[in-house]
């Protein structure tokens, strides 16, 4: 018998789970389930995108690109980048990856020797600390609190720096709990770094979906760019997680080494992703702009049901995630969901799965229809009347 | 803004009036006044529901109808038209621009409900010039809702 745990990487043996996948393996053996767990959006993409993948087949184009992306794409997204956010990065700086996730880990994989600190502010996306574990860093979490809107502010990110500080990943607007950072929170954290030598790995996969201000990005202050490693993608804003496109643009010698890691492991995004996304940015500003309209109403309407039912809900400014506080029930994060599920089929994910922090909350997705949600609200609000009895 | 309150209404009539004030950031007492005022202007005509018989197993045949109408002198097509839609079989009735006049959905319980209708209702009107009867298949889309196959969520969690 061969002692596989004994072979395995200790490191990547030791990497805990997702607390997502764990509870929805429950979920998914229960019948009559409505999910409100899901991290992607309802939309399809839209068809026009769709329809320039399945040109790019019909054509043949079924090779690889070159390794930094098809040289369309990247002045596409150059041209982006400077339409929507005033970025200006030449094209030849943008790598173009599988996924945001990717461009995480080259960035992560690019920087970090054993032992630097990475600075993780939670609640926050699952990813992140693994991916530093694997490189034998450490993953330092920042809490960000609700009554800051759940900002990192400029006071918790001091405290937190030490001289083993190496990067400072920035996901906002944020997963699990709606933070943005605006252009007045973004300048106080610019002033913490600007005399320091961290980097900043800017998570933007969000930055279409903010609801009342624009997203700015962190990169477009004076002396961050330098700074910046910023990444982005296709999946949430063009609604083509399954296509698994994102990119990054960061200062030119930072790009030379995210490069060859990604040449090495990758080689290239796929094809037909890429010759699809070209399309995305020439010509969906409307329909990305229709799918942020629809999100920004369920938005509302779930909160306020939340809030009327007595679950205290902060108003998320971004992403498609409401994180109410589950406190009044008087249940943690893991009982309230396991009770959720098993009395009411209704599924959602525990706060703490996003980091300890995340404890006493519950994260809510509403990249759903309003009937969905509503049919799922109605459970839950039946689950908190039964539990105050 | 205006028209924001009457799409939703169109798409989701089951919501209350809180709900739909929280969607379209409104007060509750303003949806409800509006509400009031479309209904009593006679914009919203009603809410209805759709349904797919072709799920049930009621027995359910719908046809769609091509008028070639003389228009009278004074009422053009409004008298026949007016006349046509008392019958409760007629599910909607436009004047159509083209190689015809009149379009209108008729449903019945068999082919012969609908043959019957034509013949003896349709046909013997005095400005009626032709009918065309198209007997409804099958049914993709109504009222913007794809019917068929219910929708699955393929979606799953990935982390």
């Amino acid at each position: 018998m061969i002692d596989y745990q004994k072979l395995l990487s200790h490191t990547a043996v030791q990497l805990k789970p997702s607390g997502i996948r764990k509870f929805f393996s429950l979920a998914a053996e229960m019948k009559d389930v409505i999910s409100l767990g899901v991290g992607e959006p309802d939309f399809k993409t839209p068809w026009v995108v769709r329809k320039k993948g399945i040109d790019s087949l019909d054509k043949g184009r079924t090779w690889y690109t070159a390794n930094a992306g098809l040289a369309e794409l990247q002045q596409e997204i150059s041209t982006y980048l400077s339409r929507r956010f005033s970025l200006e990065y030449e094209p030849k700086d943008v790598l173009v990856t599988v996924g945001g996730s990717e461009a995480i880990d080259l960035c992560v994989r690019g920087f970090v020797n054993p032992g630097d600190e990475v600075l993780i502010p939670e609640p926050c996306f699952v990813a992140y600390a693994p991916i530093v574990e694997l490189t034998r860093g450490k993953a330092v979490p920042i809490v960000t609190k609700e009554e800051d809107e759940f900002r990192l502010t400029a006071d918790a990110l001091r405290k937190a720096i030490t001289p083993k500080t190496k990067l400072l990943v920035f996901p906002f607007p944020n997963n699990p709990t709606g933070g943005v950072m605006r252009r007045e929170h973004l300048e106080e954290i610019a002033q913490v770094l600007r005399g320091t030598n961290i980097i900043v790995l800017s998570d933007e996969i969000y930055a279409e979906l903010t609801y009342g201000t624009k997203h700015v990005s962190i990169a477009s202050l004076p002396g961050m760019k330098e700074r910046t490693v910023l990444v982005n993608g296709f999946s949430k804003a063009y609604a083509m997680t399954g296509w698994r496109l994102g990119y990054t643009v960061a200062p030119r010698e930072i790009m030379e080494v995210m490069f060859k890691i990604h040449q090495y492991a990758i080689m290239c995004a796929p094809t037909t992703s890429q010759y699809a996304a070209i399309e995305a940015l020439r010509s969906c500003d409307e329909a990305i702009e229709k799918m942020a309209q629809e999100y920004d109403m369920r938005r509302r309407f779930l909160v306020d049901r939340l809030n009327r039912m007595g679950l205290h809900c902060f108003s998320p400014q971004g992403a498609f995630y409401a994180f109410p506080s589950i406190k009044t029930t008087g249940l943690s994060s893991q009982q309230f969901c396991e009770h959720l599920l098993e009395e009411k089929r209704v599924a959602v994910v525990p706060g703490d799965a996003f980091g300890a922090c995340g404890e006493s909350f519950v994260r809510i997705s509403y990249s759903y229809s309003v009937s969905h949600l509503k049919e799922a609200l109605d459970r839950i609000e039946a689950f908190i009347q039964e539990l105050g009895k | 803004m205006m028209y924001d309150l009457l799409m939703q209404l169109e798409k989701h009539a089951r919501l209350s009036n809180a709900e739909l004030a929280a969607m379209l950031d409104m007060a509750e007492a303003d949806v409800k006044a509006a509400i009031k005022e479309y209904e009593d202007a006679g914009i919203i005509r009603g809410y209805t529901t759709i349904v797919d018989w072709e799920k049930t197993d009621r027995d359910y045949v719908s046809a769609r109808i091509e008028l070639k109408v003389t228009p009278k002198k004074d009422r053009g097509f409004e008298e026949l038209a007016e006349q046509i839609s008392r019958y409760s079989e007629v599910q909607s009735l436009y004047l159509m621009s083209g190689g015809y006049d009149l379009a209108l959905t008729i449903v019945g319980k068999t082919f012969k409900d609908i043959a019957s209708f034509v013949a003896y209702r349709l046909a013997p009107l005095d400005s009626v010039q032709s009918t065309a009867t198209h007997f409804i298949l099958r049914k993709y889309k109504e009222k913007g809702v794809v019917t068929g196959d219910t929708y699955r969520d393929e979606r799953r969690v990935v982390l």
